[in-house]
């Protein structure tokens, strides 16, 4: 019975040309955009105002997830509190970690923050590192080549158009990383607290310094005896800027923007952060008139 | 190439000091000198620069095609360990059933302890065994126990939405029942899945699982299992002793509700199973065997919603969660004792006993700000309609058995739960307990669960 309704079901659906993409993040959803155009078909499981480390395995993804031919996330923990149970959940075979349907972002990269110790009073760390890793375009490059090939190798006939945009792609980022440098040239050296270390990848890349979070550990929620402590510490480090992601709760950022005269700023952090950051190449022209704009 | 050029000037400037040509040339043969050294230190130091550069490299972990998961650079297995424990206030009741319900004895994770009580501790080691399967063990710590909630393999290679569980596990049926007591909103079991099956219905055999490839979530599963546990019996058989259906159908709404709805069936049989009555005795009640054989199927409807603003639950969100059961029993009653003078004496058979009994449950939990929730639930029971000939059944056993007793169970539960971390939670639960007819039982818990190891990702 079930089998011929599965059959029914195969002959029924609408056969859909595009490789299904599952993306966890929209950033890997709009590079799969860029890599795949017409081609490909992408789901973004989260958006810009959802925290990535705090999503629940819905119904909805996990239906999204039996379908998908190729799923493609940051990982390096950061969706390992949502992701396992949707994929073993899905029964779809093509997708399971270990399977070329199953794409790592984050093991393309040399990630920062990797820690020494491993101890959870240290808050919620991630072995593997920092997995915030799309604010660095450097990264998209080095995520971009292997991400096309293996769409190139799940869609084999469509092969030479995925590695032309490709190249295409990485000749428009290159351009614009060089235009972005440019502009973030006066910001180097300085001094910006941020919430999460959602930031670091571009802190390092623009050479702006950390000092200090609003969180006293990873994924501890900012209490007042840290903020006090942090109020003073940020005078002495002369920070000029504290910077938050659209979902981190606005309050610690504007409490601390308050009593210490410090701009808070409200970066994009993701593909549809703002309504500029509608691609990735909207992400970085609006962070980096963001960050301008604050700092004059 | 600084000092170079240090000694650069300072030769310079010394130039005109210098009385003779000698001088200079020896000066000048010294500076060539100690350029040549300089350069060769330096480009010793970029070799050694470039070594260690490709043995950082090498020490980096190994950048792959990117197919293995996060949790493979990590630790393997997987294990995660959940202690926890509780303060309870109750009433002192020497035998707590709920009125109108045949005792569900099998096992039950305390509860019904009081005063300061260490709950079982949970141990949990999953990993992927190979690229086809998953394991995966659940075992419930006490004194002088372990007992195995949860050993079993599961499929990861069979693809187009089939799931394929083997070993023991807890069944998919309603909602809450594949939850362990750590995931509990509440610091205690809802009286349904207390009445219905002690507090949980573990499977040991198959479930096949099946997801519909539609973008609305569709689910069906099957499962064939022993059926030793309440309500059923261990048959001592070869065919199956229970099966059970289940189906889930779920979506989003908008960007911050999401819901989950379900239907489930059980069938299960029982043989002499066993539950303590009083007999009619002139001498005197005796404690006695109740024993029923035959058929027992429950049918449970499930129904979630939870909201979380922009899909975001990590500042408020809220959840709401209801089950609601019919039970129907049928087949035969008897009572046994060795007590010389009871009616039931060497087991007497006491006729037919057919039984529908309904009841639920629903909870709301509202986390109203970072760390805080607080919730409510509301059980309700009822003793159903029972059919059995009364003459031959009193005969035996006393009416005032509270099996017999047409009663409507209810109670009401508030808690409030403080969660620093997303690895340990305190909570504050007060309960008015009316599932015993006569007793208002007002509890009050203080509970904490605490989580090491493994991020133990939740189901919706």
């Amino acid at each position: 019975m079930k089998r011929l309704l599965i059959l029914f079901l195969l002959v029924a659906l609408p056969v859909r040309a595009e490789l299904r993409v599952f993306a966890c993040e929209p950033e890997w959803a709009s590079l799969v955009k860029e890599l795949g155009g017409d081609m490909v078909s992408a789901y973004s499981a989260t958006h810009a105002l959802q925290d990535p480390h705090r999503i629940e395995a819905r119904p909805s993804l996990i239906a999204k997830a039996r379908n998908a031919q190729l799923v493609v996330c940051t990982g390096a923990d950061l969706e390992a509190g949502w992701l396992p149970p949707v994929l073993r959940e899905s029964g779809n075979a093509a997708v399971q970690p270990g399977r070329s349907g199953y794409f790592e972002a984050a093991q393309q990269v040399v990630r920062l923050e990797v820690p020494t110790r491993l101890d959870r009073a240290e808050g919620d760390v991630h072995a593997a590192g920092n997995p915030h890793i799309q604010l660095d375009p450097r990264n998209l490059l080095a995520v971009a080549g292997p991400l096309s090939k293996r769409l190139g190798e799940l869609d084999a006939a469509n092969a030479a158009h995925y590695a032309a945009r490709q190249q295409a792609f990485a000749d428009r980022l290159q351009l614009a990383i060089a235009r972005w440098e440019r502009e973030a040239a006066q910001l180097r050296g300085m001094r910006v607290v941020a919430q999460h270390r959602s930031f670091s990848y571009l802190f390092n890349w623009l050479g702006l310094i950390e000092a200090g979070t609003l969180e006293p550990k990873p994924g501890i929620e900012p209490g007042s005896t840290h903020l006090a402590q942090l109020l003073g510490q940020v005078k002495a480090k002369q920070a000029r800027l504290i910077v938050r992601t659209p979902f981190d709760s606005p309050r610690p950022g504007e409490w601390l923007a308050e009593r210490s005269g410090i701009p808070l700023v409200t970066l994009p952090f993701t593909v549809g952060g703002s309504e500029r950051a509608h691609d990735l190449f909207g992400l970085f022209d609006d962070t980096m008139a963001q960050l301008r704009k604050a700092v004059p | 190439m600084q000092r170079i050029a240090l000694l650069a000037v300072v030769a310079s400037l010394a130039l005109p000091a210098a009385a003779a040509d000698e001088d200079l040339k020896a000066l000048r043969a010294e500076i060539a000198q100690m350029k040549q050294t300089y350069e060769q230190r330096i480009a010793a130091l970029e070799r050694r620069l470039v070594d260690t550069e490709a043995a950082r490299d090498k020490n980096q972990p190994q950048q792959d095609d990117g197919t293995r998961g996060g949790t493979a650079g990590g630790f393997n297995p997987d294990v995660s360990l959940i202690l926890q424990g509780q303060y309870r206030r109750m009433k002192d009741v020497p035998e707590r059933s709920i009125t109108g319900y045949w005792p569900a004895g099998g096992h039950s994770h305390g509860g019904d302890e009081r005063g300061l009580t260490l709950d079982h501790s949970e141990l949990v080691v999953s990993a992927n065994i190979d690229p086809y399967f998953r394991g995966m063990l659940n075992v419930a710590l006490k004194d002088g126990e372990a007992e195995v909630e949860e050993a079993y393999f599961q499929t990861l290679g069979l693809g187009r939405g089939f799931t394929l569980k083997g070993g023991r596990f807890l069944s998919g049926i309603g909602y809450i029942n594949e939850q362990h007591p750590h995931a509990w909103d509440f610091a205690d079991a809802p009286l349904m899945s207390k009445a219905l099956f002690g507090e949980h219905y573990g499977q040991d055999g198959l479930q096949l699982k099946w997801v519909a490839p539609t973008d609305l979530f569709m689910e069906f599963g099957a499962e064939l299992g022993r059926g030793a546990g309440f309500p059923g019996t261990d048959g001592n058989r070869n065919s199956a002793g229970t099966s059970a259906l289940f189906a889930h159908v779920g979506d989003d709404v908008g960007r911050s509700h999401a819901w989950r709805a379900g239907l489930s069936w059980l069938s299960t049989r029982a043989k002499d199973r066993e539950a303590h009555f009083e007999d009619t005795d002139a001498a005197g009640p005796n404690e006695v065997e109740g024993l029923f054989t035959g058929r027992s199927r429950t049918l449970v409807a499930d129904f979630v919603w939870k909201w979380a603003p922009n899909g975001n639950p990590k500042e408020r969100n809220f959840k709401f969660q209801t089950e609601l059961f019919r039970r129907t029993e049928g087949g035969d009653l008897a009572c046994v004792t060795d007590a010389a003078t009871s009616p039931c004496l060497g087991g007497v058979a006491l006729g037919d006993l057919r039984s529908r009994q309904t009841g639920g449950y629903a909870q709301a939990v509202w986390q109203f700000m970072p760390q805080w929730s607080v919730g409510y639930r509301f059980d309700w029971l009822n003793s159903g309609s029972k059919r059995y000939d009364p003459a031959t059944v009193f005969a035996a056993l006393d009416p005032a058995n509270a099996y017999f007793t047409g009663y409507r169970p209810k109670r009401h539960t508030l808690m409030a739960d403080w969660s620093q971390s997303e690895f340990s939670r305190l909570r504050l639960q007060f309960a008015r307990d009316k599932s015993m007819q006569g007793v208002t039982d007002n509890q009050v818990a203080l509970q904490y669960i605490m989580s090491l190891g493994a991020h133990g990702a939740h189901k919706f």
